[in-house]
């Protein structure tokens, strides 16, 4: 281990988290190998080790000959001070090097706030922020994952953008790399050829152009990039990599358990959710494979907790049966299948029987809204029936606690609905009294609010966020309707919701607010603890950025959005469509029951796997 | 049933995991030895696993055990081998055994302090420290549970120290009571700061070597 790294890890929380050695973590042989490449993840270690996509993509890559791929993460606060102060560059988990002169610097971006902490990883890395700055073919800085939607705040600084899901792509554009390399190719040809594999978007050769009110006048591609970017995606997902045998960290993470994805997409449609749009469409994989990870994962792992992951896991259609399947495997080696969350509306007494025999904690719904007005206008599709049906079935069965999960500031949003969200928490507490077996146990009831952002491509992204003014008022109208005991109100702090908002629909101009932020010294934004309003504040004051312009404006129909280059294979007539029937109030009934058109279907040639 | 040992060793970058996440790793790793572990009955049970005396987060170890017991019966047999199947890097099971003498029993260690000196071991610096850990009283403030500082005197608890020297590293080799209380040979570097600052080191290593019973035997 490097002597200054040892010196500095005695005075660090948690040092196991920069140390690498887990289980599993790849180590290669440097003579054998021509691609070095950084896998970051612009969060912590518990953070980043949680999610799948990484796993995914560090076996993928991994599995290439010549290609070495290593974990990176953002050191926490204290860290990061003894590494500045002992002048340690950014380092690889696997092999300890710096990765400043790595080949690729590839950035997983799953949400805005990890923005700044891009900026600081590449600072802390050695590595020039801004792509104009760096001439040469290594190290190429490339970023992929959700937030990458909408990638134009973070324009200027990442050479280019994989879209979608990275099993596929991600090979052909190492390779690309290599042979760009090898033949001596210019940082800019290299570019220009990368922007003519499918899924892959350069920010650089494109052009925009700003009307005088701010908005987008024209996006201009050049040197033969496409007009538009496609996403790409995993076609037939019993073929797609899954990381059977893969890291098992030494210390616990946030998902400490094996991630067992059953299907990618989701069928229903809520108007509000980027995921539901852009993971389109359906995709699921077969019982016997899920079933076989399964048991090989435990096995290599050593977990005794899997969570059957998805989008909307209670809609993968051999739910029940894969329950049973693994029942006696389960049984005798004490593993417990855990859902991530529940939907309120097929939540059934068969299924809660094959979750977490033994540790009856707790369940999460998402009823979202507190009416059905509102809950039809954001497409939620669940009935106040349906949920309380669903508590009955928990409370009988010996649950006590239930998570509600709500947010504030939908598009429509009155006071009516505001207060039906207490009115829920209190229909929810009497079912409790009607169904629970054993009342002295009492039980716990959390009501969580969240203040709504809206995202690109999805049916809101012309709507306007709401205030955070009126947002704090909505807060504190609900506060003085919470008056059922027993039921514990958390809510959302306004300030990151409202950043996350600019970030989310901002264009290339955010790209001086977030180094301004930056150099100010947010580093760690998606934390409470590092987050500072004032510091973005006085970004956007410096820069001469409106965030109103940002967060707060309607958009109108057919305004050029800053993402427009960029296509999730939803075509923007659907969303708007669905926009409409929002504001009339319409459903539109999920995937399963009727194709919507929505275009998704054209990414797999027609037919959706619902 | 039977109750079983395991001799290993913690090193590398395996020394900065805690207590608590060494017993999940193990935990983890038992699946694969095919033993069923015995449990806690109760509404939460958990696993009847403990490490004896658990190394503090940045040393390492020759010689760590960790008791267990086991539904099955077994000498433990080829279970250290199918626990290294599974380890992170810097954890090595010696050997698997039945456990045949109590924790009570265990005495003292013996760990290997390094104190490296960037600009060169001071002069005299190995007589002055052989000096000040044969005194009869060293007073150093140590936190407490309640997270207070007391002043503890270690001096009874150092059993044996012989330093050496090369020209930027100070070896000492210590043998300390090992529980009841039991002294961190890391608090050598408090004794330092306390009685011969001008001897503190730029960073301290601190290596087990040794676990041993009364009679100063290799303690298994």
């Amino acid at each position: 281990m490097d002597k200054k790294l040892e010196r500095i890890l005695p005075r660090v929380q948690k040092p196991a988290r920069y140390v690498g050695g887990e289980y599993n973590a790849v180590i290669k042989d440097k003579v054998q190998v021509d691609t070095r490449i950084a896998f970051c993840f612009p969060d912590t270690y518990e953070i980043g080790m949680s999610n799948l996509g990484m796993r995914i993509l560090y076996g993928v890559m991994n599995q290439m000959e010549g290609v070495w791929c290593e974990r990176v993460f953002a050191p926490w606060g204290d860290m990061e001070e003894e590494m500045r102060r002992a002048d340690i560059p950014l380092f690889g988990l696997e092999s300890g090097d710096p990765i400043t002169n790595f080949d690729i610097v590839a950035f997983s971006v799953g949400y805005e706030m990890a923005f700044t902490a891009i900026l600081n990883m590449l600072d802390l890395a050695g590595i020039p922020l801004r792509s104009a700055q760096r001439d040469g073919l290594t190290p190429l800085v490339i970023a992929g994952g959700t937030a990458m939607y909408n990638a134009e705040p973070i324009a200027d600084f990442i050479d280019l953008i994989s879209l979608g899901e990275g099993e596929d792509i991600t090979v052909e554009l190492v390779e690309l790399h290599r042979r760009a390399r090898r033949e001596g190719w210019s940082k800019a040809e290299f570019l220009r050829a990368a922007a003519r594999l499918d899924g892959i978007y350069v920010p650089s050769l494109y052009e925009i152009a700003y009307n005088d009110d701010g908005t987008v006048q024209a996006i201009t591609p050049r040197d033969g990039a496409p007009a538009v970017v496609t996403k790409r995606i995993v076609h037939d997902m019993d073929k797609a990599y899954f990381p059977v045998n893969t890291i098992v960290p030494s210390t616990e993470i946030v998902q400490d358990r094996v991630m067992l994805e059953l299907f990618r997409g989701c069928i229903r449609g809520c108007r509000f959710c980027q995921a539901g749009y852009v993971y389109r469409p359906v995709r699921n994989r077969s019982r016997e494979l899920c079933a076989q990870y399964c048991l090989d994962s435990c096995n290599d792992s050593g977990y005794q907790e899997v969570t059957l992951s998805s989008l909307s896991t209670s809609d993968y259609p051999p739910l029940t049966e894969l329950c049973d399947q693994l029942e006696p495997f389960c049984e005798s080696r004490h593993v417990n299948l855990s859902l991530p969350s529940l939907r309120a509306d097929n939540f059934s007494m068969a299924l809660m029987q094959r979750l977490a025999k033994g540790r009856k904690t707790g369940l999460t719904f998402a009823p979202e809204a507190g009416t059905q007005r509102l809950r039809d206008v954001i497409n939620k599709n669940v009935t106040l029936e349906e949920l309380l049906n669903s508590c009955r079935t928990a409370f009988a069965g010996g649950y006590n606690a239930v998570k509600l999960y709500f947010m504030l500031g939908l598009p429509t949003e009155t006071d009516e609905d505001v207060l039906g969200i207490a009115d829920v928490a209190a229909r929810v507490m009497h079912a409790w009294r009607e169904s629970a077996p054993n009342k002295q146990r009492g039980v716990r009831i959390t009501v969580s609010t969240s203040y709504f952002v809206p995202k690109p491509h999805t049916a809101f992204q012309w709507e306007p966020q709401i205030t955070r003014e009126e947002y704090e008022r909505r807060v504190q109208l609900l506060r003085q309707a919470m008056t059922t005991k027993t039921v514990t109100y958390n809510w959302h702090d306004g300030q990151t919701s409202f950043i996350e908002a600019v970030l989310a629909r901002g264009d290339r101009r955010l790209g001086n607010v977030l180094e301004a932020v930056w150099r100010k010294g947010g580093h760690l934004d998606a934390w409470e603890e590092y987050f500072s309003l004032d510091r973005w504040r006085e970004a956007f004051e410096e820069c001469g950025v409106d965030p109103a312009f940002y967060a707060y404006r309607r958009r109108e129909k057919d305004e050029i959005m800053p993402w427009d280059m960029i296509s999730s294979g939803v075509t923007r007539q659907y969303l708007w469509r669905e926009y409409e029937n929002a504001m009339a109030g319409v459903t539109t009934p999920d995937c399963r029951t009727r194709c919507n058109g929505c275009g998704a279907n054209q990414l797999v040639g027609g037919k959706c796997d619902v | 049933m039977s109750k079983l040992r395991l001799l290993f060793v913690k090193e590398a970058q395996a020394a900065y995991i805690s207590h608590l996440d060494l017993m999940r790793t193990f935990q983890r790793c038992f699946p694969r030895t095919e033993l069923d572990i015995r449990h806690t009955q109760g509404y939460h049970p958990h696993p009847i696993i403990s490490i004896v005396l658990p190394l503090p987060v940045g040393q390492s170890s020759d010689c760590e055990l960790l008791d267990f017991e086991v539904t099955q019966d077994t000498d433990g047999s080829g279970i250290a081998d199918k626990l290294n199947t599974g380890m992170p890097t810097g954890i090595r099971v010696l050997d698997c055994y039945a456990t045949k003498r109590p924790v009570r029993e265990l005495d003292s260690l013996r760990a290997d302090v390094t104190l490296e000196y960037d600009a060169g071991v001071p002069e005299g610096a190995a007589e002055q420290l052989q000096v000040l850990l044969s005194r009869d009283s060293l007073v150093i403030q140590k936190r407490t549970k309640r997270k207070e500082l007391a002043d503890v005197d270690i001096a009874p608890m150092i059993r044996n120290a012989a330093v050496t020297a090369d020209e930027h590293n100070l070896y000492l080799d210590i043998t300390v009571q090992a529980q009841n209380p039991g002294l961190n040979p890391q608090l050598v570097e408090k004794a330092i700061a306390a009685y011969l600052p001008q001897l503190t080191p730029d960073f301290v290593r601190v290596r087990r070597r040794a676990i041993l019973d009364a009679n100063g035997q290799d303690f298994r």
